[in-house]
C-alpha cells in the first residue's frame, strides 16, 4: 500500500511498486489530465509536481513518491484560476492542447522558484516540454504575463 | 439539399446525433446533464437545435486536431444564424453521412465547405424569421434576426430565438436556392477572435482525448506489429508476457495481405487491466516473423534508396507538362544551374499517439476514436464486421479531440485493431500506441528526390527549365503496381509551377515502394516546395539578383496561370478554378510583402543571412522568410516570418496560430527530420532519435495576414512548404553552404 497526498487529499493505492506514477494517476485513479507522450522522460506531457517541483511522472515509480505530495493539473488551482492558467487563456496558447497540462505544470514550478524569469531562464526550464503543434511563442509570452500578474 | 432538411418531427435521438450522453463529451452547456435530459429540444436542422432557455447547440461535423475547427464552424453557422456567441454550445458530430463529408484533411474544412456551412445557418435564421413573421402576421421581409432575437423592422418589437425555435422547428426548411447569405460587410462573428470552444477544458486538464476514454471492465491493448511492412507472425511465445501482473490475455491479430490500404498489418496484442502492464507485457513477447512474402521490403535501405532516387531524377523521365523543347537547347554550362534535392522519410509524431476504444456486441459496435475521417473509419468497421451498408447505423463512432494528427489519424488502422480485439474478447478494449509504435509503424511522408536545371541569360532571365520528381506514391497503399504520383499528387507544388517561361519540361519517374506512404501535413508540397524554393535561390545567386527580384521575374506578368494541359489535369486542391485561379498577382504581392516586412535586404554581419521562399498550396498563398546565423558550422535561427493570403479569414487568431505552428513544423523537418530504414525496419524509436523542434530552437516569429475578400483558402498546411527552403536559403546566404539534402543536421550542428 502506497500513501500519497494527491491534490491536497490523502489517498492510498495498492499497485505494483514499480508502476510509474503516470499510470497510477491515469489508469488507477482515473485522473486523465496528465498525459502520455513518450514514456521515457523526453517530452514533458506527463509533468506533475512532487512537493512543488516539476517531475516526469512517466519515469517516476510510485514507490519513489510514497508519503509525498503530488499535484496534477486537476489540483493546480481550485477554479482553473492559477496565474499560469489565466495567462494561458489570455494568450490562447493551446492548439490541440495535449501537451498543455505538462507545459503549465512546468511553467508553474518555474514561477514558484523564480518569480520573474528571463527569456533564457524560461527557455532553459521549458526545454523538456515538447509541443508538436508549435505553441512555443505563446508559451514564452504567457509565462512572462503570468510572472507579471499579482498572485 | 439534404443537410438543411428539417428533421425535428422525426425521431430525435436517432437522427440528431446529440443524445444526452454526448453533452458529457467536453461540451460547455450551461446546464447540468439532468436538466439537459428534461428540457425540450427544438431541432431546426441537422446542425442546429435550441432548448427552451434559448441556448443553441451547433454541431461541429469535422474533427478537431488543434486547428480550431470546433470554434470556426460554429462561428460561421452562428454568424449566419444571427446567434449570440455566448449562447452557443458546440456538440461534436458522430460519424454520419447526413452531415456530408467529414474527412478532415487537405486543409479543406473551410475552403471547400464555406458556402454550405453558411447555408446551414442562414436556412435556420430564415425559419426563425418566418416563425416571427407568422406571429406578427407580416411578410418575412418585414423582420430581421440579430443577436438571438428576431425584430419587427417597423415597430422594433422583438422575440427571442428560444421562443421562436419551437415554432420554427415545425416549418419546412427553405429551398437552398432561395436562401440569402449575409454580405461580407455584415459579418458579425466571421473575422472576429471569438473564444476557443475547448480553451477552458484544456487549461484545466478536462479536455477529453482518445487516450482518455475509460469504460467499466475495459482492457488496454498494446500491440507488437511487424517491423517489415507485410511480414506476418510465424510463431510467438507469450509465456513471459503473461507473467506480468495485470496482463489478462495475449491475442494474435488477423494477418492481412498487401495491399492492405489503411488496415492494420497483423501483430500480437497484449491485453491488460492497465496501460503499464500492457506496455511491459509487450516487451516480453517473443515473436518469430515470416518475411518470405516481402523479401524486397525486408532488404529495404533508405540511404541506398535516396541515392537511387537521386540517380533516377538525373535521367529523363516521363513528361507531365512541357512547353517548347528544352532538349534541343544547348545549355551553356557556365550559366546553367543544375541541382538535385532530397528529403528522407518523415513521420507525423503527433503529441498524442493513436488510440481507439471499441465495444462490439451482436447488435452494435460503439467506438471512441481520435479520427480525422469518421465516415471512412465507420465504413472500414462495417466491412470488418460484415455489416451491410444499409445497417451502418449499427456502428456508432464517437469522435474525440485529437492531440495532434497531421494526417496520421486519417487512417483507420488503429480503430480496426480496437474493433478486432473487442470482438475477440467480448469486452471494451482500448488500443493504445506507445511512442515507439507510433514512430516505427507509421504511414510516412515518402522519401523523395527532385531535380532542376535551367539556364540564366545575360540579362539574368531564366529559361529552358527542367524539373523532375521521384517518390513512392500514396496510391501504393491500395495498388502495388502504383509507381508514380497521380496528376492530383503532381498538382501539389510540382506541375503547377507558375513561372513564365518559353521552354520547360516537367517529368516524373517510376519508383517501387517498401514502407507505407501517407499524407503528412502539406504532403508532396513539402518536397516540391523545398526543391522549387531552393532552386529559385540558386538561380538568383547565379544571376546575381536578389531573391525577391528572381521570384518576381520568374512569376512574370499579372495573369491567371492554369497549368492544365492535354497531358496534365491540374486538380487545384479540388477547388473550382473559377473561384480559385492561380493568380500571379497575389503571388507577387506576397513576395514583396514578406521581403518588406522581414526587411530581408537589410545589411547583415557576414555570418548572418536571410532566406525566402513561396508556395501557393491548398488554395492559399504563403511566403516565408528566415534569418539565421552560422558560427563554426552551427546554425542558430534568429527570426522567422510568414505572410499569408488565405482569402476571407474566419478566426484570425487561429490562422496566426497555424502559421506559428507551421514555422515550428517546418523547422523540425528542415533541421532534424529523418526516418531511416535498414533491412526494412525503421531505425528510430522515440523523441531522442526522432527529434522535433523544442522551445530552445524556436526563433522570434511574426505572422503577416493579408486582408482579403477572396474565397477562403486552406490554413492547416500551406504554412509549411515555404518555411523549409527559407531556412536552407538563409544558411546559404550566411555561410555559402548550400543544403540540398535534408535534414540539415547531417552536415551542420543545429
Ligand atoms: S510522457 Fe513522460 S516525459 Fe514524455
Ligand atoms: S498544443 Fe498540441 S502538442 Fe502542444
Amino acid at each position: 500500500m502506497i500513501e500519497i497526498t494527491l491534490n491536497n487529499k490523502n489517498i492510498s493505492v495498492d499497485v505494483e511498486p514499480d508502476m510509474p506514477l503516470l499510470y497510477v494517476l491515469r489508469d488507477e485513479l482515473k485522473l486523465k489530465g496528465t498525459k502520455f507522450g513518450c514514456g521515457v522522460g523526453q517530452c514533458g506531457a506527463c509533468t506533475v509536481h512532487l512537493n512543488g517541483q516539476a517531475i516526469r511522472s512517466c519515469i517516476t515509480p510510485i514507490s519513489a513518491v510514497n508519503k509525498q505530495k503530488i499535484t496534477t493539473i486537476e489540483g493546480l488551482s481550485t477554479d482553473g484560476d492559477h496565474k499560469v492558467q489565466k495567462a494561458w487563456r489570455e494568450h490562447k496558447v493551446p492548439q490541440c492542447g495535449y501537451c498543455q497540462s505538462g507545459q503549465m505544470m512546468s511553467a508553474a514550478s518555474l514561477l514558484a522558484n523564480n518569480a520573474s524569469p528571463s527569456d533564457e531562464e524560461v527557455v532553459e526550464h521549458m526545454q523538456g516540454n515538447i509541443c508538436r503543434c508549435g505553441t512555443y511563442k505563446r508559451i514564452k509570452k504567457a509565462i512572462h504575463a503570468a510572472a507579471d500578474m499579482e498572485s | 439539399m439534404k443537410i438543411i432538411e428539417n428533421v425535428s418531427r422525426r425521431n430525435f435521438i436517432k437522427l440528431a446525433g446529440i443524445t444526452a450522453g454526448s453533452f458529457a463529451l467536453g461540451v460547455h452547456l450551461p446546464l447540468t446533464k439532468a436538466q439537459a435530459n428534461t428540457l425540450a429540444e427544438h431541432q431546426i436542422n441537422f446542425f442546429i437545435s435550441f432548448n427552451d432557455l434559448g441556448d443553441v447547440s451547433i454541431i461541429c461535423h469535422r474533427s478537431e486536431m488543434g486547428q480550431g475547427i470546433r470554434t470556426s464552424i460554429p462561428q460561421i453557422i452562428a454568424d449566419e444564424l444571427g446567434a449570440d456567441w455566448n449562447k452557443v454550445s458546440v456538440v461534436q458530430a458522430k460519424a454520419d453521412a447526413k452531415y456530408g463529408p467529414q474527412g478532415t484533411a487537405g486543409s479543406a474544412s473551410i475552403r471547400s465547405h464555406f458556402t454550405t456551412i453558411r447555408q446551414v445557418g442562414a436556412a435556420a435564421r430564415e425559419m426563425l424569421e418566418q416563425a416571427a413573421a407568422n406571429i406578427w402576421q407580416v411578410n418575412k421581409s418585414a423582420v430581421s434576426a440579430k443577436k438571438h432575437f428576431v425584430y419587427h423592422n417597423k415597430t422594433g418589437e422583438k422575440i427571442t430565438f428560444g421562443e421562436l425555435a419551437k415554432h420554427a422547428a415545425k416549418l419546412t426548411a427553405p429551398d437552398v436556392n432561395t436562401i440569402t447569405l449575409k454580405s461580407q460587410h455584415n459579418f458579425s462573428l466571421i473575422g472576429k477572435n471569438v473564444k476557443q470552444v475547448d480553451l477552458d477544458n484544456i487549461v484545466t486538464g478536462q479536455a477529453e482525448y482518445a487516450q482518455d476514454i475509460e469504460l467499466p471492465d475495459m482492457l488496454i491493448a498494446v500491440i507488437q506489429r511487424p517491423k517489415v511492412v507485410g511480414a506476418v507472425v510465424k510463431s510467438f511465445d507469450a509465456s513471459e508476457a503473461k507473467k506480468v501482473k495485470g496482463v489478462v490475455d495475449v491475442i494474435q491479430l488477423k494477418p492481412r495481405k498487401l495491399p492492405a490500404g489503411v488496415y492494420p498489418l497483423s501483430g500480437v496484442a497484449v491485453l491488460a487491466t492497465n496501460t503499464w502492464a500492457a506496455t511491459e507485457g509487450k516487451k516480453k513477447l517473443s515473436i518469430e516473423w515470416d518475411t518470405s512474402n516481402v523479401a524486397a521490403a525486408s532488404k529495404h535501405d533508405s540511404k541506398q534508396f535516396t541515392k537511387q532516387l537521386k540517380a533516377q531524377v538525373n535521367t529523363k523521365g516521363a513528361i507531365v507538362r512541357r512547353k517548347g523543347d528544352v532538349y534541343r537547347h544547348n545549355y551553356d554550362e557556365a550559366n546553367t544551374v543544375e541541382a538535385t534535392y532530397s528529403i528522407p522519410y518523415l513521420h507525423h509524431a503527433p503529441m498524442e499517439t493513436p488510440a481507439a476504444t471499441a465495444i462490439v456486441t451482436s447488435e452494435k459496435c460503439t467506438i471512441w476514436a481520435g479520427t480525422q475521417n469518421p465516415q471512412w473509419a465507420q465504413g472500414m468497421v462495417a466491412q470488418e464486421l460484415g455489416i451491410p451498408r444499409e445497417e451502418i447505423d449499427k456502428i456508432e463512432l464517437n469522435v474525440t479531440l485529437m492531440g495532434g494528427a497531421f494526417g496520421r489519424k486519417s487512417k483507420g488502422d488503429f480503430i480496426i485493431e480496437a474493433v478486432e480485439l473487442a470482438q475477440k474478447t467480448n469486452k471494451p478494449v482500448k488500443v493504445v500506441w506507445t511512442r515507439e509504435d507510433d514512430v516505427q509503424h507509421g504511414f510516412y511522408h515518402s522519401s523523395s528526390a527532385n531535380y532542376f536545371k535551367a539556364q540564366v541569360n545575360g540579362q539574368g532571365q531564366v529559361d529552358n527549365l527542367i524539373a523532375r520528381t521521384a517518390y513512392p506514391p500514396i496510391a501504393w497503399l491500395w495498388d502495388e503496381q502504383a509507381k508514380h504520383p497521380s496528376d492530383s499528387q503532381l498538382s501539389l507544388g510540382f506541375a503547377d509551377m507558375p513561372f513564365e517561361l518559353n521552354s520547360l519540361s516537367l517529368e516524373k519517374h517510376d519508383v517501387d515502394s517498401y514502407v507505407r506512404p501517407g499524407w503528412l501535413r502539406s504532403v508532396a508540397c513539402i518536397n516540391n516546395g523545398f526543391a522549387l524554393g531552393s532552386f529559385v535561390d540558386e538561380l538568383a545567386v547565379k544571376a546575381n539578383k536578389s531573391p525577391r527580384a528572381m521570384w518576381l521575374s520568374l512569376i512574370g506578368s499579372d495573369r491567371e496561370d492554369n497549368p492544365s494541359s492535354d497531358s496534365f489535369k491540374y486538380s487545384n486542391y479540388d477547388l473550382d478554378y473559377k473561384d480559385h485561379p492561380v493568380d500571379t498577382k497575389r503571388m507577387k504581392s506576397l513576395i514583396n510583402l514578406i521581403s518588406d516586412k522581414a526587411n530581408i535586404e537589410e545589411e547583415l554581419p557576414s555570418n548572418q543571412g536571410w532566406g525566402i521562399s513561396f508556395l501557393r498550396s491548398f488554395g492559399s498563398y504563403v511566403a516565408a522568410a528566415t534569418k539565421v546565423q552560422v558560427v563554426n558550422n552551427k546554425i542558430e535561427v534568429l527570426e522567422m516570418h510568414t505572410a499569408v493570403d488565405c482569402g476571407i479569414v474566419v478566426t484570425p487568431d487561429r490562422v496566426e496560430a497555424q502559421m506559428e505552428g507551421a514555422m515550428i513544423f517546418g523547422l523540425s523537418i528542415a533541421l532534424m527530420g529523418e526516418i531511416s530504414v535498414s533491412n526494412g525496419a525503421v531505425e528510430q524509436n522515440n523523441f531522442y532519435d526522432y527529434p522535433v523542434t523544442r522551445i530552445n530552437q524556436a526563433p522570434k516569429m511574426f505572422v503577416h495576414l493579408v486582408n482579403s475578400k477572396k474565397p477562403p483558402g486552406g490554413i492547416g498546411e500551406p504554412g509549411v512548404p515555404p518555411v523549409v527552403p527559407s531556412i536552407t536559403n538563409a544558411i546559404y546566404h550566411a555561410s555559402k553552404i548550400r543544403i540540398r539534402d535534408l535534414p540539415i543536421n547531417k552536415v551542420m550542428e543545429v
